[in-house]
């Protein structure tokens, strides 16, 4: 039973890694880039929500609903004004883009909001939870499990079923000859990087209600993220949600065996797969 | 016959490398014109460049006798100019229909080339509609590149290489689909190496030799001499 517990709450928390990686999949995929400023874009995404709730006294899902136009419009703005200009280069460019938006994303919240720990209150559902034939299943951990797979459904039906999904998937094959049939690629872009900022909102939310934050704490977000993605296969959607959840049952065993293992078990996991699968576990044909 | 498409002293370059010198062609409403030519005489950097994948200036290009050079691709394609790629670049992770369907993003003017219009022209994508645009034969795939490219109901539809890797017979069904194209009034660009194929199904032919127009005229007007010198240089 304790092993069946601890790996039962180790996929319960790759829902949230799964939630982290999802916007940074979604913009590999489409764009081919690898964003290093995701982790702090998450971070910042928790300190737009936890500043709207504050300041219209609101809790904070409803603070979320609120930001996520606003976070579209701002992934939108970043991606016209400043990726874009460096998508066309070589790999190195976006990389010290996203490295110098990662610094400037660190040191603006540390100014707006010092380095003191914060955290989303939900009140008295954060330390509810629901008995199942004798395990104990967290309340937010399933709800950010169910988040995770509407998340990703979500996206996956966007892509897949809508004439938008189409652009996005015809620019992700070939931005060159996506131009021919009428697509300008850095306006896709923009809107893909705008629905990242989207799921970034979601995955802001209950990182902040589950844990406590700091500006410091974007890059160890993208570590998760980056390998959920990688383990899952890159590029694949419902791949992230399964590299998510190898990751979290990686770390929950770990920490079963000793708590100083979760993370290091996590990263042993991830170097294991990209050693025998580099390409993932699921990645896309 | 007024005049669609016009390049006045066009000029490409790569980097350092001038791949087109001062090329002056015309293309009229209604006619199918060829540009025939050997490997690396500029047929294809010309197609690139009337569709804005090349980049030109304004005035080398005229689209109804609107400075057009320069447009980007994705602008071009809805003033009325269909690029059908060499090696169809087909978009893998999309099925036929929606390679089909996505071509629709280009269009700004109802021609009457429907998705029913495109399955009319070729019955076998209908078949294979919900299939991966990779699996089908080389053949299926020039048709749905074809198809792609009419679904932005164009005012001209360029056609590079279309008969590249087909076998004789389908190179046939295509150049078939190519006269009905201009049958239902769109203008047509065809560059071709096949020089039988491009001669059959062209009113008229400029032959491209290292950047330049070594020869123009009506196939029926010109002599096989003619044309391999044009081609060949000898």
């Amino acid at each position: 039973m304790s092993l069946t517990n601890t790996i039962i709450q180790g996929v319960l928390l790759g829902g949230l890694y799964a939630l982290y990686a999802a916007g940074l999949s979604l913009i590999f995929g489409v764009m081919r880039l690898v964003n290093l400023a995701h982790g702090d874009f998450i971070v910042l995404a928790a300190y737009v929500i936890l500043a709207l709730a504050s300041a219209f006294v609101i809790p904070p899902f409803f603070a979320m609903l609120i930001a996520l136009p606003f976070l579209f419009a701002l992934g939108w703005a970043i991606q016209r004004v400043i990726l874009n200009r460096t998508v066309e280069e070589n790999l190195l460019v976006p990389l010290l883009v996203t490295f110098g938006l990662q610094i400037i994303i660190q040191n603006g919240l540390l100014q707006g909001f010092t380095a003191d720990s914060r955290r989303l209150s939900l009140g008295g559902i954060e330390t509810a939870s629901i008995s199942l034939g004798g395990i104990s299943f967290g309340v937010m951990p399933l709800l950010t499990f169910v988040a995770a797979i509407a998340v990703i459904g979500g996206m996956s039906a966007l892509f897949y079923m809508t004439a938008m999904g189409r652009m996005l998937r015809a620019t992700s094959d070939n931005r060159t000859y996506a131009q021919i049939v009428g697509i300008n690629p850095h306006k896709v872009f923009a809107i893909a990087m705008g629905l990242a900022f989207i799921v970034i909102a979601v995955a802001a939310f209950f990182m902040g209600a589950r844990s406590n934050f700091d500006p410091s704490q974007g890059p160890a977000r993208l570590l998760f993220a980056f390998e959920a993605v990688v383990i899952g296969g890159l590029g694949s959607l419902w791949g992230t949600l399964a590299g998510g959840i190898i990751l979290g049952v990686s770390q929950a065993v770990g920490a079963a065996i000793h708590p100083q293992y979760q993370i290091l078990a996590g990263h042993i996991v991830f170097l294991l797969i990209i050693l025998f699968r580099p390409r993932g576990l699921f990645p896309k044909q | 016959m007024s005049a669609l498409l016009e390049t006045h002293n066009l000029e490409v370059f790569y980097g350092d490398f001038q791949a087109l010198f001062g090329v002056d062609v015309v293309i009229n409403e209604g006619e199918t014109v060829a540009i025939i030519g050997s490997n690396g005489a500029g047929k294809s950097s010309f197609l690139n460049a009337l569709c804005g994948l090349n980049p030109s200036q304004p005035d080398q290009i005229r689209l109804e006798g609107v400075a057009v050079g320069g447009t980007p691709a994705f602008d071009m394609v809805r003033k009325g100019v269909a690029l059908v790629p060499e090696g169809r670049r087909l978009f893998p992770s999309l099925s036929v229909e929606e390679n089909l369907l996505v071509g629709i993003h280009g269009m700004s003017e109802d021609r009457g080339w429907t998705l029913d219009a495109i399955y009319d022209l070729f019955p076998i994508l209908k078949e294979r509609r919900n299939q991966p645009s990779t699996t089908l034969s080389g053949g299926q795939q020039q048709m749905v590149a074809i198809g792609r490219a009419l679904m932005s109901n164009p005012k001209i539809l360029l056609c590079d290489e279309i008969s590249l890797g087909l076998a004789p017979g389908v190179v046939k069904d295509v150049y078939v689909a190519v006269t009905e194209i201009k049958r239902r009034g769109t203008t047509v660009l065809i560059v071709e190496q096949d020089l039988n194929a491009a001669l059959d199904a062209a009113d008229r032919v400029y032959c491209f030799m290292e950047g330049r127009v070594s020869l123009e005229g009506r196939p029926s007007e010109l002599t096989r001499e003619q044309i391999q010198e044009a081609y060949f240089g000898i």
